[in-house]
């Protein structure tokens, strides 16, 4: 199973991946009418500390808890991929609270939840901050 | 903070397409960018910039570009505004100027006033995808004896030998003065090309005796990291007489450069700066360079080539013929273009001569004299692409050393600041967080992308001139003609005009 990993060697902390993570989710063509003058809500958050940079997105975990607590039917595991229809999610925000690696956060309406979707959900087809990464940092491959 | 010295460079960020991502404030190093969170707005000091372009580079939008200041002196063809910042800049600090990289004036560049021929009608050009082209060379000393032994069969005599899948190596660069993942990237591009790269005076990081089949191994004349597992570790062994950037002097790796990692690869303590005398205090003649060159054959068994390398200058036909009775299998000639991590800008920019003209000269010596099958001739000193390898090896080289297009092919932006040790592509620096910048992985990829580029460009150029191996085109000067160069340029050059028949 393809999934994405973050090589802390790697990542410079320069925070692009989330704003090609936004802009992805945007719906747009153009990077600047979508993310000018907006405060984003990326799926990918850059965390720093210590001179220590690392990505974090939604693990897409095998045995994703936040599925088995979803109270909506929102949330489902397929092939690999934990997505969330949007449609059925009800807001309680209880995958918020279970998601061990804080992946999964409130939408900026703050109505329903949002996570990574590996850009499957949208027209880019492959992860975008994967394609964007300046350094091979975030990588999305088959490991064992 | 000098008040006499203004902007060079200007960086201008289209404000309509900026989004405050504030990447480019994160990937300077040199502290140009910042965000004015009352504004919400990116700001820049145009003072700090070195015109590197990582900010440029790595903006998601295009929204910035880095342009020539139009502010001027009184225009005055004599002193123009980088000489008089020159003068004030000395004022100021009272000190020798530094500046990296090769020479960038406007000298002559003979490559470009060379042209190479190609075959038509009566001998027809070679397609190199489709018949054999062969471009894998060795290097090392061809003059045998014919020895025999007691049943009559040949005795192996040859001298050792490198052998090159390419005609291109990567040319000495200290670790110290670049890092530790630039290290990495040449090695395991060496390796994968079937080529080798260079120690340069630094030594030889632990983690990198394993590329040692590809690794030149540099003994310079401050012996940094000169000891019998580095000799053993190496496919060849390099004795470094001179630079084309700084012929003449040494070098000096300033304290801040030397981290724990470089102090114990160099056996040098931590912190202090590392001199390189200007001479090899044991060389003051031919016979004191046999000597050194016999101590390293014999310490490593007489199994590996010796190079001798030195800078371009007006009287390196003579010392390149000594260098060849010398004992050395391989002379290495680095032309006044050459780079550097940290020069004097005045050695730099007004010492030694142009690699095209020694090299022509060399080759032509050492024909004359008889001994040219002695050594083999490596040339470096800006070898820009391939047909500057190709001209090169008409003009009599065996194969040629890239530094600065291998270095550009790793992110290198030739910003030429290499020595204030903030390079923000993670290349000429030590600070780890810049380092990472290089991820070898990405970089060893793009070297061989570049060399293998270059090796089917040869291929093709020696395709059209009918010619099937670069052993043929060696010294093959009538395969080039000269173009907007003065008769005695020509017979420098050893080369006809343009136009001039067979």
């Amino acid at each position: 199973m393809k999934r994405i990993y973050v090589n802390e060697k790697w990542c410079l902390g320069c925070h692009l991946c989330e704003y090609e993570c936004a802009f992805a989710n945007s719906g747009l063509t153009d990077m600047v009418k979508a993310l000018k003058g907006k405060a984003i809500r990326p799926n990918i958050r850059v965390e720093d500390g210590n001179g220590v940079h690392f990505a974090v997105n939604c693990r897409h975990c095998s045995d994703p808890i936040c599925v088995h607590s979803c109270i909506a039917g929102a949330l489902s595991a397929e092939d690999g991929t934990v997505k969330i229809d949007g449609e059925k999610c009800v807001g309680c925000f209880t995958c918020v609270l279970v998601c061990p690696y804080g992946a999964i956060l409130p939408s900026a309406d703050g109505r329903i939840a949002q996570k990574c979707m590996l850009c499957l959900n949208n027209s880019c087809g492959e992860p975008n901050c994967v394609k964007h990464c300046i350094n091979n940092a975030i990588v999305y491959e088959e490991r064992g | 903070m000098n008040m006499y010295i203004q902007p060079e460079y200007e960086v201008v960020r289209d404000k309509d397409r900026c989004i405050a991502c504030r990447v480019c404030e994160r990937q300077c190093a040199n502290l140009v960018h910042s965000f004015d969170a009352e504004t919400g707005t990116m700001r820049a000091d145009s003072g700090l910039c070195v015109n590197c372009h990582r900010c440029v580079c790595v903006c998601p939008t295009h929204a910035l570009k880095i342009v020539k200041s139009d502010d001027t002196y009184k225009i005055n063809a004599n002193w123009d505004n980088q000489t008089i910042n020159e003068v004030y800049r000395q004022a100021n600090s009272g000190g020798v100027l530094l500046s990296s990289m090769g020479n960038p004036k406007d000298y002559p560049v003979f490559w470009d006033k060379m042209l190479i021929n190609a075959s038509q009608v009566t001998n027809p050009p070679i397609d190199p995808l489709r018949e054999p082209m062969e471009t894998q060379l060795w290097l090392g000393k061809r003059t045998v004896k014919i020895e025999r032994d007691a049943n009559g069969k040949l005795k192996n005599t040859l001298p050792p030998q490198l052998k090159l899948k390419v005609p291109i190596m990567f040319s000495a660069m200290s670790y110290g003065s670049i890092s530790y993942n630039a290290h990495e990237a040449l090695a395991r591009a060496a390796e994968e090309l079937g080529t080798f790269y260079n120690t340069g005076e630094g030594g030889l990081h632990k983690d990198f005796y394993k590329y040692g089949k590809n690794t030149i191994v540099q003994v310079a004349s401050g012996r940094f990291g000169v000891h019998k597992e580095y000799l053993d570790a190496a496919a060849a062994i390099e004795i470094k007489m001179g630079q084309g950037a700084k012929p003449g002097i040494g070098g000096h790796l300033p304290g801040e450069k030397i981290s724990a990692d470089v102090s114990e690869t160099r056996m040098i303590p931590q912190g202090v700066d590392a001199i390189s005398p200007a001479p090899h205090h044991d060389i003051y003649s031919i016979e004191d360079l046999r000597q050194l060159v016999y101590s390293l054959k014999e310490a490593t068994d007489y199994k590996k080539p010796v190079i001798v390398k030195i800078a371009a200058v007006h009287n390196c036909a003579a010392i390149a013929s000594g260098i060849a009775r010398s004992g050395a299998d391989i002379i290495a000639i680095d032309g006044y273009r050459g780079g550097t991590g940290a020069a004097p800008t005045r050695i730099r920019d007004n010492v030694g001569i142009p690699i095209e003209l020694a090299l022509a000269q060399i080759d032509e010596r050492l024909r004359e004299e008889g001994i040219r099958d002695e050594v083999s001739v490596v040339v470096g000193g800006s070898v820009r692409s391939s047909a500057d390898v190709v001209k090169a090896i008409a003009l009599g080289a065996d194969a040629c050393y890239i530094g600065t297009a291998a270095l550009l092919a790793l992110g290198c932006h030739l910003c030429r600041s290499c020595h204030t040790g903030k390079c923000n592509w993670g290349i000429a620096t030590q600070i780890p967080e810049l380092v990472k910048r290089l991820n070898p992985d990405v970089g060893y990829k793009r070297l061989v992308n570049l060399v293998t580029a270059w090796n089917h460009e040869i291929q093709e150029m020696m395709g059209g001139m009918g010619i099937n191996s670069v052993e043929a085109l060696r010294g093959n000067r009538l395969m080039l003609r000269g173009i907007g160069l003065t008769d005695t340029e020509l017979s420098v050059l050893g080369i006809k005009y343009a136009g001039e028949s067979m």
